[in-house]
């Protein structure tokens, strides 16, 4: 019977004891701790989250960093196609335009060689023309005496003159 | 690592005691006459007006209290005066038969020796008893071990705020967390930091007399959670705490219980009786789950000591040979309590949490109680 029996004294102190237990408990222990653990939580989490932000930020640059890089290759690779083709047009047009100023010597070099050859025509011919006086010349001052010689003479001549 | 070893000692000291003390204690009580088993667990398991630390008899060591009595004014004197039930003093006797565990009053104001065999008149039990027995000396030890156990922890999250817990803190945080986020949070949800306090009082003050009850020796070995008094009280706080946060819901469901047809509370309100004595089982439910665990675990551990003592009575080598079974059983038992005093902490704040949170309008019971 004693064993299931509460006694009075015993509900008296634990009433008062537990009382004052859950009072002094409840106001400093309990708050301190629970506002503690959850403030640390708190801690935890934004440090977290922020470690998170940086990390995105972090990926963010990288990529725009990433994005720069091929920016910048995208632009060497078409700087160096223009000066590729730049340098091109500039052999072209050089090679042209020595082709034509080549052609223009050739042209040139031609037109006085056929005009030398002109000039040098016009001379054999004054040249002929005045041997042709020459010989007259003398068939008239030497050779008139004799006729057969005269003829003789002139067809000499004549064959020689022939060679032109 | 401190702890692994302070339960090392703690362990080896019990396995000592046990196995010195026992048979010899055994030939003391041959001595005297017969062993009586069940006496003896009661005694063990029930309160008293000193606190027993070792020996038998006259030879005993006995920590003496204080009585205070409400009885024709303020009486105070030591246990001591009381002689183990052996002596009145000022006609104040320790009540045997039907008033064992009592103090009661003798017709005349007698001090001195009780003579066996002669009858002794008893003129009334004093009621207003609050003497300052076994179990509230235990109390108040367990009372200061708490209050300072937390309010240094509380210190040191006042004197580190969010750093890493560090000695007692550590130990006690994991504790704290796990009854917030798994048993408060989800039973009260909205309404838990109101009630947090007392669930956590009632579980470290549950658990932390649970694991002193199963230390033998003095400053445990108090059966306090072990005696319907304090489990009574706890569950009667329980009880007050949840009709005060009781809402409009609450009451309505208990008068108006929804979801049943309406012969059931027309003309006879038998649903409405039941709800009725519901709000009463529940409390009693916990008063007694938690005193007959703990009481019935300490009364198996009592067992197999006393089987020490019987079987010592027949002969001295047979009560050494039992011991060594006794005492495996013991420290079997033994942790089997050490779990219970866990379980049975957790359980009474677990269903405190649900019956506050269902009172309070917070419908859904916990995972955990699923």
């Amino acid at each position: 019977m004693e064993l299931i029996k509460p006694s009075f004294g015993l509900i008296f102190w634990m009433l008062i004891g537990f009382g004052i237990l859950l009072f002094i408990l409840a106001k400093f222990a309990w708050p301190v701790i629970t506002n503690g653990i959850a403030s640390r939580n708190k801690k935890i989490q934004d440090q977290l989250d922020e470690a998170a932000k940086v990390h995105a930020e972090m990926e963010n640059l990288h990529l725009r960093h990433e994005e720069m890089l091929a920016q910048a290759k995208a632009d060497r690779d078409e700087i160096l196609a223009e000066a590729r083709k730049i340098s091109i047009e500039i052999q072209d047009n050089a090679k042209a335009k020595a082709d034509s100023e080549a052609q223009a010597i050739i042209e040139e070099a031609k037109k006085a060689i056929h005009y030398e050859k002109m000039k040098a025509m016009t001379d054999v011919k004054n040249e002929i023309a005045n041997l042709s006086i020459d010989i007259a010349e003398k068939v008239m001052t030497q050779e008139l005496s004799d006729k057969a010689k005269q003829e003789q003479l002139i067809a000499k001549w004549v064959d020689e003159n022939h060679l032109n | 690592m401190r702890y692994n070893k302070l339960g090392f000692i703690v362990a080896t000291l019990v396995f000592a005691f046990a196995l010195l003390f026992s048979p010899h204690s055994a030939f003391a009580a041959e001595e005297e006459g017969e062993f009586d088993a069940g006496p003896f667990i009661i005694d063990h398991v029930t309160d008293s007006y000193g606190w027993h630390i070792c020996g038998e008899g006259d030879k005993s060591v006995t920590i003496p209290l204080p009585i205070i009595l409400f009885d024709n004014g303020l009486q105070v004197f030591s246990s001591a005066k009381f002689h183990h039930g052996e002596a009145a003093y000022k006609g104040y006797a320790l009540g045997w038969g039907d008033q064992k565990g009592s103090i009661v009053k003798l017709q005349d104001d007698y001090t001195g020796h009780l003579e066996e065999g002669e009858e002794y008149a008893v003129d009334h039990v004093c009621k207003f008893n609050i003497s300052i027995t076994k179990n509230v000396c235990a109390l108040f030890i367990s009372l200061i071990l708490i209050a300072w156990i937390f309010l240094s922890v509380a210190k040191q999250y006042k004197r580190h705020p969010n750093e890493a817990p560090r000695g007692l803190q550590g130990l006690v945080e994991p504790v704290v967390i796990f009854l917030q986020d798994e048993v408060i949070n989800p039973s009260l949800g909205s309404h838990a930091p109101k009630y947090t306090p007392y669930l956590l009082t009632l579980f470290f003050f549950i658990l932390l007399n649970n694991l002193m009850g199963i230390i033998p020796i003095f400053p445990g070995g108090a059966n306090l959670t072990g005696n319907i008094a304090v489990t009574g009280v706890l569950a009667l706080i329980t009880f007050f705490v949840t009709q005060f946060s009781g809402d409009k819901e609450y009451w309505k469901d208990i008068v108006n219980t929804p979801g049943v047809p309406w012969w059931l509370k027309f003309p006879l309100p038998i649903m409405p009786l039941v709800e009725t004595i519901g709000i009463f089982t529940k409390p009693f439910v916990l008063m007694v789950r938690l005193f007959a665990n703990i009481t019935a675990g300490h009364i198996i551990i009592l067992g197999f000591i006393s089987l020490i003592f019987i079987f010592g009575q027949m002969a001295p080598a047979l009560g050494y040979s039992v011991s060594v079974v006794s005492i495996l059983f013991y420290i079997f038992m033994g942790c089997l309590e050490l779990l219970v005093a866990f379980i049975q902490a957790f359980v009474f704040t677990l269903l405190s949490a649900i019956y506050i949170g269902m009172a309070c309008g917070h419908e859904e019971a916990p995972e955990i109680a699923k």
